[in-house]
C-alpha cells in the first residue's frame, strides 16, 4: 500500500520554511530525549530568530491552542 | 585521536511494518537514517557527531538560521519519505539519545502513547491552511462632500481609508473562522498555530488564520475541493493550502491525541 505523496516528494516547489519551523518545533511528539528541546531552548530559538522567524512566537499558546483543539 | 562522541537523532516512530528505508538517503548531519525496532514498534533514527549535535554546539546552532533550516528540511525528507509507506509519529525538532538503548527503552516505556497516535494518524495527513486578509481597495471620495482645503482633505482621506481598513479586516476575522469551522467538519482533528510574519509569509497582507488540519487519505480531494470553493465565496480572505504533511501537528504533544 503506498500513502499520499508527501511534500516536497512529487512537488518540485521547495515548502516554505516558516510553515517547516511551526511543525517541526512546536508540533511532532515531546519525549525526554538525552538531549530534547526545552521550552526555554525553543524560546531563545524564537528571540534569536525574531527578526526572521516571528512565525514561531507565541509558542506557547500554539502548545495551549493544541490542548484546546486536540 | 579519539573519535568524536556520537548521538542518535531520532526522527519519529512507526509500527512494525514500515519495512526497508530508501537507500542513498541523506538524513540530519549527511548520514543515512536506520531504523531501532521494540516493542512491535519502529524508531526512525540516525547518527549525527557531537561537534555539531552535542549539548553545547546545539544551543548555539539553534541561532544559525541556515543550520536551522538545513536541520529542519533533512529531519522533513526522511520523515515524509517514511510517511509515504505508513503512519509515522514524528518527533520534535532536536530529539537526541546518548545510544540506541535510550531509544530503545523509550520505545518500551511510551509503546501505549506511541500506539495510539499511530491509530489516530493511521490513513490520515496533515494539511495546512492558512488566509490571509485581502487590502481593500483604496475608497472612491465623494467629490460633493469633500472638505476644503488640503489638510481637511488629507484628514477625511484618511479617516475613509482607516474605516475601509478596519472593516475589510473584521471581515476577513470572520471570513477566517467561517473557513476555520467548515474545513473542521471534514477533519478528524484541527490545531491552531500563532500566525506568521507578514514579511515571511509572502503575500503582503496579514494573516489571519494558521490551522493544521488531520485529514483521512480518502477523503483529501473533498477537502482541497473543500478549500478551492471556500476561496471563491470567501473574497475578503486569500486562502493557502500545504500538505500533505506527515503528521507533525497531531502526533499526541502531552496530553494525548483524539478528534476534538
Amino acid at each position: 500500500m503506498t500513502g499520499p505523496a508527501y511534500e516536497p516528494a512529487l512537488q518540485g516547489e521547495r515548502i516554505a520554511l516558516v510553515d517547516l519551523l511551526d511543525r517541526v518545533l512546536a508540533g511532532g511528539a515531546v519525549i525526554a530525549g538525552d538531549i530534547t528541546l526545552s521550552i526555554a531552548e525553543v524560546d531563545l530559538v524564537r528571540v534569536s530568530l525574531r527578526a526572521l522567524v516571528t512565525s514561531i512566537s507565541g509558542l506557547m499558546e500554539a502548545m495551549d491552542d493544541s490542548r484546546e483543539h486536540s | 585521536m579519539t573519535a568524536e562522541r556520537g548521538w542518535v537523532w531520532m526522527y519519529g516512530v512507526a509500527g512494525d511494518d514500515l519495512g526497508a528505508l530508501a537507500d542513498g538517503m541523506a538524513g540530519v548531519g549527511g548520514g543515512p537514517p536506520r531504523t531501532i525496532t521494540a516493542a512491535g514498534l519502529t524508531a526512525i533514527v540516525g547518527d549525527v557527531g557531537d561537534r555539531e549535535y552535542g549539548e553545547v554546539a546545539l544551543r548555539r546552532n539553534l541561532e544559525d538560521l541556515d543550520w536551522l533550516a538545513r536541520t529542519a528540511r533533512a529531519h522533513h525528507a526522511v520523515l515524509a519519505a517514511a510517511a509515504e509507506r505508513g503512519p509515522v509519529v514524528p518527533m520534535r525538532l532536536a530529539t537526541l539519545f546518548a545510544s540506541d538503548a535510550g531509544v530503545t527503552d523509550t520505545l518500551q516505556d511510551r509503546a501505549g502513547d506511541f500506539r495510539r497516535a499511530l491509530s489516530v494518524i493511521s490513513a490520515r495527513s496533515e494539511w495546512g491552511v492558512k488566509a490571509y486578509a485581502v487590502k481593500p481597495a483604496d475608497p472612491v471620495a465623494d467629490p460633493g462632500r469633500l472638505a476644503s482645503g488640503p489638510g481637511a482633505a488629507y484628514l477625511q482621506r484618511r479617516r475613509a481609508e482607516l474605516s475601509a481598513s478596519s472593516d475589510a479586516r473584521s471581515e476577513a476575522l470572520a471570513s477566517a473562522q467561517a473557513v476555520y469551522a467548515e474545513l473542521g467538519r471534514l477533519a478528524a482533528s484541527a490545531r491552531l498555530y500563532p500566525p506568521q510574519a507578514p514579511d515571511l509569509a509572502g503575500p503582503s497582507a496579514p494573516m489571519v488564520l494558521n490551522a493544521a488540519y488531520l485529514v483521512s487519505d480518502d477523503q483529501a480531494t473533498e477537502f482541497t475541493a473543500a478549500v478551492s470553493e471556500l476561496a471563491a465565496r470567501h473574497r475578503s480572505v486569500q486562502l493557502a493550502l500545504t500538505g500533505p504533511w506527515p503528521a507533525y501537528s497531531f502526533a499526541g504533544q502531552g496530553d494525548g491525541p483524539g478528534p476534538r
